[in-house]
C-alpha cells in the first residue's frame, strides 16, 4: 500500500473538492440559465390586422400575433440589441459572389409546414415571386425595395439563388431578413394566390388556433418545429386591446405579461411603482421619428434661410431631457437610430444646424437668418395629427421653441384619419410628419427624403438632385466605410445645408414587462423579434 | 272635470302677479329651494372665474416651464403643474371660459333652433309636422356622441367647430321637448277661438305659444348646458374637441392626466372636479327651476 | 288600431332612408382614404406605389360612381345582406355578432340598474317632497350625470387595482359559456352606465308621482285614511309609470351604440368601439351598416312605445 503523504492527501482532497464543487455548481448555473418549458404567453396588441398576408399589410398589428406562425429566409438576430445583425432562419448558409450580384442560399433540411408537408426551395421562390413580381390584383407593399432583383431561381430542392442587377448593400437585411417576408407554401399559392389573406399556414414555431375578431388570437406550440428544443412556450394569446390604459391595467393585474410596441414613461413608472421587482424594463432607441415637413411650394418656405432658422430654433438637447419624462421620445438623432452601424457619432452630429449645444447662439443665428430673408415676425399654421402620443407634447414643445425666436405658430390638429389628405395634397405650410422603419437600414430610413418626383411620399415637395445622387451612391456602395461617409453627406445636406426636413427627437421604446418573461431582447424596431421561439416563462 | 280643464289651464297659463324686486325673488328662491340656490351659486362662481380670468389666474395658461414639470400643489403653484410645467390653477380658471363658451354657445344655438322647429311643428301641424318630425327623427336616431364625432371629423377640430358639433344633436332634442309643450297649447280651445277671431299666425305664436313654452325651454337649456360641457369633455378625451394649447377642462383630462393618474393625480383631479361641479350646478339649478315653475312638466 | 300600426310602420321607412342617405353622403364627404390609411398610416409604407393604392381602391369598388355604390348597398339591404367590411373583407354580420351581443347585454343590464334605482328613489322623493330625503335623492341622482363617464370608469379600474388588487376579465365570454366570467366583466360598466342613466328616469318618476299625488281622488283617500291611499296609489301608479317607461325605453335605445367612451375605458369589445374604429379606418360599409343598425333600433323602440301609448290611450289612435 502506498503511504499516504499528508500534502499529497490534501492535494487530492483539494482536487476532489473542486471537482465536487464544480459538479454541484453546474446544475445550479444551468438551472439559472436553462429555459423552462411550458406556459402561455399573454400579451396585448393595440391594433388588429385587417388581413393575414404579411406581404401586403403594413401594420405591426399583423406582425405581433402572426409572425410566430411563420419563418423567413433570413432574420435579424433576436439577441442583437441594435437590430441589425442578420442570421439565417430557413437558410442554413449562404454565399455571395464577389461582385455582390448573386446570392445563393442553402435551406435547412426537414422543415415542415403545419400541414405536414416539407418545405423546399419552390416555396421560397413562390413566396418571393409574390413579393417581388406580384401578379396583377395582388398587393405587395414592399415591391419597390427590390428594384435590384433580376431573378429568383430554385436550383434544387434545398438551394435558392437570387440574381441582382447591381450590388445592393441593403438586400440582405432589408430584402431577405424583412419580418414581413413570410414563406408561404407554393402549392397553396398556385391554387389560390389570395389564400394567405384569410388563412394561416406556415413553418413557424407556433400553429394557428383561433382568431376571435376584436377579442384575441391564439397560437399553440408546433411540436415538429425544425429548431429542435424550441419553442419553449406551450402557446401564446394575443389580446386586442386598443386603450393604452387598459393595456397597462392588464399587465399590472398580471393578466398580460408583455406588450411588444411600447409604453410611455408615465406608464412605465406606474408599473414599476405598483409591481416593483416583478417588472423588468427594457428600453431602446426606436426606429420611429417625428419630423417637420416644410412645404417648399409655399413662400417663404422655399427660402432655405427660413428653414434653417426653424431648425436652429429647436433646443433638442434640453427638449430631450424634458420630453423624455412625459413622452415616448428621447434621443437626439440624425437619419439613423443612434447606436446602429451607420449612425453619426454625437460629436459629428453636434456640428449640424440645430444640434449644437449653444442654444443662445443658435437662436441668435435663427433670428438673423429670418431678418435676412425678410421673414421677421413670421407666423404660420402648423398642421398636426390628432394622435396624443407623442404628437401632442412634441408640438407643444416646438411651438414654444419657435415662439422664442419670434415665430408665431398656430396649431391646427386634424383628426388622425383625415390627416393624410392635406399632407399628400400639399395643402399645408408646415406639418408634422412621421416615419417608422421595420429594420434600421439607410435605404429604408432615407428613402423618404429623395425628390418628390421619385417619391410621392416626400411631403416637403422639393426636388434635390444632389440628395438623390447621394442616395443612389450609398445604396450601391460596397464598402461599409464608404457607405457611412455617403450617409453622413446625405444627412448634412438634408438637415443642415438645405434643412429640407426637420428631424425632432427619436422615439424611445420602453417595454416594461413581467420579470418572468425571459429570452426576449428589445431592438429599435417593434416589427422585429416577434417569432417568440426563444421566449420562455420563469416561475 | 273635463269642462273645468280649459279654464283651469288658462288660469295656470295666465301670467303671475308682477314680481317684486329682484332681490326678493332671489331671497325667496334661496329660502324655498336651497338646492337650486347651491346650483346657481356654483354656476355664478364659474361665470365669475370666466369673466375675471386675467385677474384670478396667477400664471399665463399657455407658457411652458419645463423646469417645473409635474410639480405637486405647493406655494408657487397652488394646484400643481402639468406635464409641460403649466400652472393647473391658471388653466382651470381660463378653462371655465372655454367651458362656458362651448356650453352656452351650443345650448343657446341648439335650443333656440330646436325651439323654432318645435313651435312650427306644433303650431302648423299636418304635413309640416310630419316632415319636420321625420327630419328630427333622423338626427335623433343617431347616438349623441356618434353624431358629434362625425361632425367633428367633417368640420375639423377647434373651439368653433366643437360648438357646432354639439349644437347639431341638441336641435332635435330641443324640438321634441318644445313640440310636446307646444302641442298642449295647440289643443286649447282658445287658440281656435283666436284664429276664428282673425288673429294672424305670428300673433298667436308670439303671444300665446312662446310664453308658455318658455318654462320648458329654460329648463331644457339648463340640462343642455350640463350635457354640452360633458360632451365637450368626452370629445376632448377622444381627441376631437378643443385643441392644445387652449386651456379647456376636457382637454386637461386626457393623455398625460390619465397616464400620470397615480404619480401626479392633481393633473386630472381638479379638471374632473371642475367639470363635475359645473354640470352638477347647472342640473341642480335646472331641477329647482322646474320645481318652481311646474313640477308636473314632463321633461 | 291596425290602421294606426300600419301608419307608424310606414313612417319608419322615410326616416330610415333619410339616415341611410345621410350617413352615405357624410362618409364620402369626410376627408381620408381607407387605402392610404391601411398602407401608409402606420408610419411605414415607404415603398408603396400609387398603382398599388389605385388597385386596392378598385378592389373595394371605390372607383365606381357614387350612385352605383349607393344602389349596390340598397339592393344588398333589400336582401338583408349588410355587406362586407372594407377594412377586413369579412362579412359585416360576422363582425357584428360578438360585439352586438356584448353591447346588448350591457344595455340591458344598465337599463335594469337604472330602473331599479330610478323608480324607488323617484317615488321616495315625491312622497317626501322638499324634505332632506328629497334633497338627498336629487343630489345623488344628479351626481350621476355630473361626472364625466370616462373619469368614473378610470377611477373604478384604478380602484380595483389599488384597493382589491383585482382586474375584471379583459376578454368577453358569452353568458351561456361562463356566466361568472361574463358578469365579472360586465357588471361594472353596467353599474357605471346605469347609475348615470337613472338620473333622468328618477326625475321623471318623481314628476309623475307628484302629479298623481295631487289628484283629487288621492287627496280624498288621504283624508279617509292610509289604507285607502295605498290602494289608490298603487292603481294610480300604473298610469304614472307610463312616461317613466317611455324614458327608460328611449334611453335603452341610445345605449346600444352610444357607449363609445365607456367601452374604451373598460375595454369592452362592443358596438361603440367598433364604430370608432370603423370611422378611424374610413370603412364606409361598416360605418353605414352600424349607423343603420343603431338608427333602426332607436326607431323601432320608438315605434313600440308609440304602440303601447296608442293601446292604452285610445284618443291617440284617431289623430
Amino acid at each position: 500500500m502506498k503511504k499516504l503523504h499528508p500534502a499529497g492527501l490534501l492535494r487530492t482532497l483539494g482536487r476532489a473538492a473542486t471537482v465536487v464543487a464544480l459538479l454541484t455548481l453546474i446544475p445550479v448555473w444551468a438551472m439559472a440559465q436553462q429555459p423552462r418549458y411550458g406556459g402561455e404567453l399573454i400579451f396585448p396588441v393595440p391594433s388588429e390586422p385587417p388581413s393575414y398576408d404579411g406581404h401586403r399589410e403594413e401594420t405591426f398589428g399583423l406582425i405581433h400575433p402572426i409572425a410566430p406562425h411563420y419563418n423567413t429566409l433570413l432574420r435579424v438576430d433576436p439577441t442583437d440589441p441594435t437590430g441589425t445583425k442578420v442570421i439565417g432562419d430557413l437558410a442554413e448558409s449562404w454565399t455571395i459572389t464577389k461582385d455582390g450580384l448573386t446570392y445563393t442560399f442553402k435551406l435547412r433540411k426537414g422543415v415542415k409546414f403545419h400541414d405536414g408537408s416539407e418545405l423546399t426551395s419552390k416555396d421560397v421562390k413562390a413566396s418571393y415571386d409574390k413579393i417581388i413580381f406580384p401578379p396583377p390584383g395582388v398587393g405587395s407593399s414592399r415591391k419597390g425595395q427590390y428594384r435590384s432583383v433580376e431573378t429568383i431561381e430554385a436550383l434544387d430542392p434545398l438551394t435558392v439563388r437570387f440574381r441582382l442587377k447591381w450590388p445592393d448593400a441593403s438586400f440582405r437585411p432589408l430584402g431577405l431578413a424583412s419580418p414581413w417576408n413570410f414563406i408561404y407554401k407554393a402549392d397553396v399559392l398556385a391554387k389560390d394566390i389570395h389564400w394567405y389573406e384569410k388563412n394561416v399556414m406556415g413553418t413557424g414555431p407556433f400553429k394557428f388556433v383561433e382568431h376571435v375578431k376584436g377579442s384575441h388570437w391564439v397560437g399553440k406550440k408546433n411540436p415538429d418545429y425544425w429548431d429542435k428544443g424550441k419553442p419553449y412556450l406551450d402557446g401564446y394569446r394575443a389580446l386586442f386591446i386598443t386603450s393604452s390604459s387598459a393595456q397597462v391595467a392588464a399587465i399590472r393585474g398580471e393578466r398580460a405579461y408583455i406588450q411588444f410596441r411600447g409604453f410611455s414613461p408615465a406608464e412605465r413608472d406606474s408599473l414599476k411603482q405598483a409591481l416593483g421587482d416583478k417588472i423588468t424594463v427594457q428600453e431602446s432607441a426606436w426606429d420611429c421619428i417625428l419630423m417637420v415637413a416644410i412645404n417648399h411650394e409655399k413662400k417663404p418656405f422655399d427660402d432655405k434661410r427660413v428653414r434653417r432658422a426653424l431648425t436652429l430654433g429647436l433646443d433638442r438637447w434640453e427638449g430631450s431631457k424634458a420630453l423624455s419624462r412625459i413622452a415616448i421620445v428621447k434621443e437626439v438623432a440624425g437619419v439613423q437610430v443612434p447606436g446602429t452601424p451607420y449612425a453619426t457619432p454625437p460629436e459629428e452630429l453636434a456640428k449640424l444646424a440645430g444640434y449644437g449645444s449653444d442654444i443662445n447662439a443658435a437662436r441668435a443665428e435663427a433670428r438673423r437668418l429670418l431678418k435676412e430673408a425678410g421673414a421677421e415676425g413670421l407666423s404660420f399654421t402648423f398642421k398636426n395629427r390628432g394622435t396624443p402620443m407623442p404628437y401632442e407634447p412634441v408640438a407643444i414643445w416646438m411651438i414654444d421653441q419657435w415662439r422664442q425666436i419670434g415665430v408665431t405658430v398656430k396649431q391646427e390638429v386634424i383628426e388622425s384619419a383625415a390627416y393624410f389628405t392635406p399632407l399628400r395634397k400639399g395643402d399645408f405650410e408646415v406639418a408634422m410628419d412621421f416615419q417608422c422603419g421595420y429594420i434600421v437600414e439607410p435605404d429604408l430610413d432615407m428613402y423618404k427624403f429623395i425628390s418628390v418626383d421619385k417619391n410621392p411620399a416626400n411631403y416637403g415637395r422639393y426636388v434635390d438632385r444632389v440628395l438623390d445622387d447621394l442616395y443612389e451612391k450609398q445604396a450601391r456602395a460596397a464598402d461599409p466605410e464608404e457607405r457611412k461617409r455617403l450617409v453622413r453627406q446625405f444627412e448634412k445636406r438634408l438637415l443642415d445645408e438645405e434643412a429640407h426636413y426637420l428631424l425632432t427627437l427619436q422615439w424611445h421604446r420602453i417595454i416594461p414587462h413581467l420579470s418572468k418573461v425571459k429570452g426576449w431582447q428589445i431592438t429599435p424596431s417593434h416589427y422585429l423579434n416577434n417569432q417568440l421561439d426563444a421566449v420562455w416563462l420563469a416561475e | 272635470m273635463a269642462i273645468d280643464a280649459p279654464i283651469e289651464a288658462v288660469r295656470d297659463l295666465a301670467p303671475e302677479a308682477p314680481p317684486r324686486a329682484w332681490v326678493d325673488v332671489v331671497i325667496r328662491f334661496t329660502r324655498e329651494r336651497p338646492l337650486g340656490a347651491i346650483g346657481a351659486a356654483l354656476v355664478l362662481v364659474m361665470g365669475l372665474a370666466a369673466l375675471l380670468a386675467q385677474l384670478l389666474a396667477p400664471y399665463d395658461p399657455l407658457t411652458n416651464d419645463y423646469g417645473a414639470m409635474l410639480a405637486p400643489p405647493g406655494a408657487s403653484h397652488w394646484l400643481g403643474t402639468d406635464a409641460h410645467g403649466r400652472d393647473v390653477l391658471s388653466r382651470l380658471v381660463y378653462g371655465s371660459r372655454t367651458a362656458l363658451l362651448v356650453g352656452f354657445g351650443s345650448s343657446l344655438l341648439g335650443g333656440t333652433l330646436g325651439a323654432v322647429i318645435g313651435v312650427a311643428s306644433a303650431y302648423f301641424g299636418g304635413r309640416v309636422d310630419l316632415f319636420l318630425q321625420r327630419l328630427m327623427d333622423i338626427f335623433l336616431s343617431l347616438p349623441l356622441i356618434v353624431l358629434a364625432l362625425a361632425l367633428v371629423v367633417i368640420l375639423g377640430t377647434g373651439t368653433e367647430n366643437v360648438i357646432l358639433a354639439i349644437t347639431v344633436p341638441m336641435v332635435p332634442r330641443a324640438a321634441l321637448v318644445v313640440r310636446s309643450a307646444g302641442l298642449a297649447i295647440r289643443e286649447m280651445p282658445y287658440v281656435d277661438a283666436a284664429r276664428a277671431a282673425g288673429f294672424g299666425h305670428a300673433r298667436i305664436i308670439f303671444r300665446h305659444m312662446l310664453p308658455n313654452v318658455m318654462a320648458p325651454y329654460l329648463i331644457m337649456l339648463t340640462a343642455f348646458l350640463g350635457q354640452a360641457v360633458l360632451l365637450e369633455a368626452s370629445l376632448s378625451f377622444l381627441g376631437l374637441g378643443v385643441q392644445e394649447p387652449t386651456a379647456a377642462w376636457g382637454l386637461m383630462l386626457r393623455g398625460a392626466a390619465v397616464e400620470f393618474a397615480e404619480t401626479a393625480p392633481w393633473m386630472g383631479f381638479f379638471p374632473g372636479l371642475a367639470i363635475s361641479l359645473a354640470v352638477f350646478g347647472f342640473n341642480l339649478f335646472g331641477d329647482s327651476l322646474r320645481d318652481a315653475l311646474d313640477p308636473r312638466l314632463r321633461i | 288600431m291596425w290602421k294606426y300600426v300600419l301608419k307608424r310602420l310606414l313612417l319608419m321607412v322615410p326616416t330610415l332612408l333619410g339616415v341611410a342617405v345621410l350617413v352615405f353622403v357624410l362618409m364620402r364627404v369626410v376627408p381620408g382614404d381607407i387605402v392610404e390609411l391601411r398602407f401608409i398610416g402606420g408610419g411605414g409604407g415607404q415603398f408603396v406605389s400609387e398603382e398599388q393604392l389605385a388597385m386596392e381602391r378598385a378592389k373595394l369598388g371605390l372607383d365606381r360612381p357614387m350612385w352605383r355604390q349607393f344602389a349596390d348597398w340598397m339592393l344588398g339591404l333589400a336582401r338583408l345582406d349588410l355587406g362586407v367590411s372594407m377594412w377586413t373583407g369579412a362579412p359585416i354580420s360576422e363582425e357584428l355578432e360578438l360585439r352586438f351581443a356584448l353591447s346588448l347585454q350591457v344595455a340591458v343590464m344598465a337599463t335594469l340598474v337604472a330602473t331599479l334605482l330610478a323608480i324607488p328613489l323617484g317615488i321616495l322623493a315625491a312622497v317626501r317632497q322638499d324634505t332632506w330625503v328629497d334633497y338627498a335623492v336629487r343630489v345623488f341622482s344628479i351626481a350621476g350625470i355630473a361626472m364625466p363617464s370616462f373619469w368614473l370608469g378610470i377611477l373604478m379600474i384604478l380602484g380595483f387595482l389599488i384597493v382589491f388588487k383585482w382586474l375584471p376579465p379583459m376578454v368577453y365570454t358569452p353568458f351561456w359559456v361562463d356566466p361568472w366570467q361574463n358578469l365579472a366583466q360586465l357588471t361594472w360598466p353596467a353599474l357605471a352606465v346605469g347609475y348615470r342613466y337613472s338620473a333622468v328616469a328618477t326625475r321623471m318618476t318623481r314628476s309623475t308621482m307628484l302629479e298623481v299625488l295631487r289628484e283629487d281622488y288621492i287627496r280624498t283617500a288621504r283624508a279617509k285614511g292610509l289604507w285607502h291611499k295605498l290602494i289608490l296609489t298603487r292603481h294610480a301608479l300604473k298610469n304614472a309609470m307610463l312616461p317613466v317607461l317611455t324614458v327608460i325605453a328611449l334611453e335603452f335605445a341610445f345605449l346600444l351604440g352610444g357607449l363609445v367612451v365607456t367601452e374604451q375605458v373598460f375595454n369592452l369589445n362592443g358596438l361603440g368601439l367598433l364604430f370608432v374604429q370603423a370611422i378611424a379606418h374610413r370603412d364606409y360599409t361598416l360605418t353605414q351598416a352600424l349607423v343603420l343598425l343603431v338608427a333602426f333600433t332607436f326607431i323601432f323602440v320608438n315605434f313600440l312605445v308609440d304602440l303601447a301609448f296608442a293601446w292604452l290611450d285610445p284618443r291617440i289612435r284617431y289623430r
